[in-house]
């Protein structure tokens, strides 16, 4: 079994579903000749010419618009933006036309789209590029949102997100694609959307977490284990849309205490939601309110305090001090 | 691309000869200045490359290549005007009042790196693609309420006029006369997209007959031409005449960014023929040379004074005390929630026990 970074992974499951079924179309801006500005798909159009690996003008409310009428019309579109925030000027595509056609149409249309894009802190890029926008699009019915934390992940989520008959924002984090080799299985396999990943097992309370600070939660708990004793239940939820809500509810009644750890902005962020489905299922098994760190309420802010600003350890660290201490 | 098709305004041709309208309207003086002015910008940016390799700022977008499109448009411009610059501008920002230590502050990631001079009407970069487009066209549209004159001067990319903003824009501009020039550097690559895989047309200047407003295609690598142009549509706008859309075509000479590989997708014989026979800064110094009005000794000394400006200015920027995220707090709303001064307050706690309490020891 080859080790493949996160980005390796990705690029190989577009090669094979490429390969698979010549429905699939893989495109957006700088995907083709440049290989993608991360060489998701570097070598792909060499390997399936350009009409199944295109290059896009600069457009995305076309990419995405356009990849709504090729679901229709046969095709299984994968969506390159190049980043997260430029998902911005196709909302009305994505949000309001995508999401929403099945429903609109009666059921008479499903729409097998991915839509990929890179996002997540602590790479020091320009403003937007960063963005964890999850939230606007789990607020979106109609979208599934699915959010890899290892390489392995990566590629099953990513050839299930492409069967998928419905369309897929498939977030991948910028920071993970290459920071991290893992052993990758060649042959094509599928994650089924929906089941989250219990990273590490443990008995005094539950963190659920997703992209990025996933590793980093990961090794807190392992510190914890090894110097306090403390034991740590770790939940990748891999997928917002659909949730794995038996997963977590299972572990949180277990242990009794929920910290969920995002970058996204707090004010209205996926936490607030595992919050209140964690009090309305299991209220009564509860030792301590759920806990929240997540970014703060500004804008993604500039290189200079990007570190402090995302959840780091010292915060995900006071909190499960909080929250076992309650 | 020949770069003599007709419908191309040129006043120099490559040699630095004259073969369009000599610009009656510029003295001897500005003439040095505008060279000057081409000639720091390529220093700033020959330098910004040299500071992002070395690890002193962050990530950054040459402009080399499109120095005279950039002097030569915002040169003709007034000081109550507006400008809306991109992410790869600084030639053009500089000349209306940017500083180069704000320029710097701005790439090494500081909060403050965003805070433009004072009396200057600059509006922040652009880093979303033709997001500024519109956004110009309402601050004419308010200059044209206010009757004060004021024109607003709007840059961006060939890759620009694939978005929605700029169609919006320049439709909108049209219907209500708006006193905004739409100036598009074409430098032929949106990152590794060219303009062929951009538009299903060639000349971009051509777009404006759809809105019903000009469309002018200037040599950009030609500082007198683009003058020219830019000065006659600003003068239209401020006549109350309406938008003007113009087209520079010019190249940009090095990557994208500081993170890109130009190499990867544009052929190298491409490259070297603009860089060659089409830099902007050897055309116009050939012409002023040719005039008696530029030396060698003139380069020396013009660019050792850069050095000692840019010297200054990044000590500047480089004492300047790092940013700290407390202070984001401050630029989120004028009136901040109580629940965000929360979150300042917390912010600042942790500054204060940094390094006091480690909780897990
Ligand atoms: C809405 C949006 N989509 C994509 C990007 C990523 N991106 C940054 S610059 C660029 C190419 C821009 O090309 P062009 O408009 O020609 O300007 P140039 O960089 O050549 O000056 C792309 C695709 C972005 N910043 N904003």
């Amino acid at each position: 079994m080859a080790q493949l970074t996160m980005i390796q992974a990705i690029n190989q499951a577009l090669a094979q579903a490429l390969d698979q079924d010549p429905a699939v179309i893989v495109f957006g801006e700088d995907v083709g000749k440049n290989g993608g500005v991360f060489r998701a798909t570097d070598q792909l159009q060499a390997r399936f010419g350009e009409q199944r690996v295109v290059d896009t003008p600069l457009s995305e409310s076309a990419i995405i618009g356009s990849a709504i009428g090729l679901a229709v019309n046969g095709m299984k579109p994968v969506a390159e933006i190049q980043f997260m925030g430029f998902l911005y000027p196709a909302m009305d595509q994505l949000a309001s036309q995508a999401s929403r056609l099945r429903f609109r149409s009666a059921g008479r249309y499903a729409l097998p789209l991915v839509v990929r894009a890179p996002f997540g802190g602590g790479v020091r890029t320009p403003e937007l590029h960063a963005d964890s926008l999850e939230a606007l699009f789990t607020h979106t019915p109609g979208l599934k949102v699915v959010i890899p934390s290892s390489a392995y992940d990566a590629k099953g989520l990513l050839l299930q997100a492409i069967d998928d008959p419905d369309p897929v924002l498939f977030a991948e984090p910028m920071k993970l694609y290459r920071a991290i080799k893992e052993e990758v299985p060649e042959a094509p396999y599928r994650i089924p959307l929906g089941q989250a990943r219990v990273v590490r097992e443990g008995r005094d309370a539950t963190v659920l977490t997703w992209g990025a600070p996933v590793w980093l939660v990961h090794k807190l708990a392992g510190q914890l284990q090894q110097e306090r004793g403390i034991s740590l239940e770790v939940i990748d939820l891999r997928s917002l849309i659909p949730l794995d809500e038996e997963t977590i509810m299972h572990s949180v009644s277990k242990t009794g205490r929920a910290l969920v750890v995002h970058e996204a902005v707090k004010t209205g962020g996926f936490g607030a939601e595992l919050a209140s489905r964690i009090m309305e299922k299991v209220f009564l098994y509860l030792h301590a309110p759920v806990m929240r760190v997540t970014g703060y309420d500004t804008p993604y802010p500039v290189p200079q305090v990007e570190d402090e600003w995302l959840p780091h350890e010292e915060r995900i660290l006071q909190a499960v001090h909080e929250l076992l201490d309650y | 691309m020949g770069i003599c098709e007709a419908g191309l305004v040129q006043v120099l041709n490559e040699d630095g000869r004259v073969v369009g309208e000599q610009p009656q309207n510029l003295s001897d003086a500005q003439l040095k200045d505008l060279y000057r002015r081409m000639q720091w910008a390529r220093l700033f940016d020959q330098r910004a490359v040299r500071l992002q390799r070395q690890g002193r700022i962050g990530t950054y977008a040459p402009l080399e290549g499109q120095e005279a499109a950039q002097v030569g448009s915002s040169y003709v411009l007034e000081k109550g005007d507006w400008l809306f610059p991109t992410y790869r501008d600084l030639a053009a920002c500089f000349n209306f009042g940017l500083s180069y230590t704000s320029a710097l502050l701005y790439t090494m990631g500081h909060l403050e790196g965003g805070r433009l001079e004072e009396g200057y009407n600059l509006f922040p970069i652009s880093i979303m693609i033709a997001t500024q487009l519109p956004q110009a066209v309402g601050a004419a549209w308010a200059s044209k309420l206010k009757q004060d004159g004021r024109v607003a001067l709007v840059y961006f990319g060939d890759g620009a006029t694939s978005k929605g903003d700029f169609h919006e824009a320049l439709n909108l501009a049209s219907v209500l006369k708006a006193p905004v020039v739409f100036f598009c550097q074409n430098n032929q690559w949106a990152i590794s997209v060219p303009l062929s895989k951009q538009t299903g047309h060639t000349v971009i200047a051509d777009k404006a007959q759809g809105y019903g407003l000009p469309g002018v295609r200037v040599d950009g690598n030609d500082v007198l031409a683009v003058c020219q142009v830019a000065k006659e549509a600003v003068e239209r706008a401020r006549r109350g005449e309406g938008p003007t859309l113009i087209e520079a075509l010019t190249y940009r000479l090095g990557p994208h960014t500081t993170a890109d590989d130009p190499t990867r997708y544009r052929p190298a014989e491409e490259l070297e023929q603009w860089k060659q026979q089409r830099d902007p800064l050897r055309r116009f110094r050939l012409f002023l040379e040719r005039e008696g009005l530029w030396s060698e000794h003139e380069e020396e000394q013009s660019a050792a004074e850069f050095k000692t400006v840019m010297d200054e200015a990044l000590k500047k920027a480089e004492q300047t005390p790092r940013s700290q995220l407390h202070q984001a707090f401050d630029y989120v709303y004028t009136n901040p929630p109580q629940d965000l001064l929360r979150q300042k307050e917390e912010v600042l706690s942790w500054t204060q026990r940094k390094g006091s309490v480690s909780w897990h020891n």
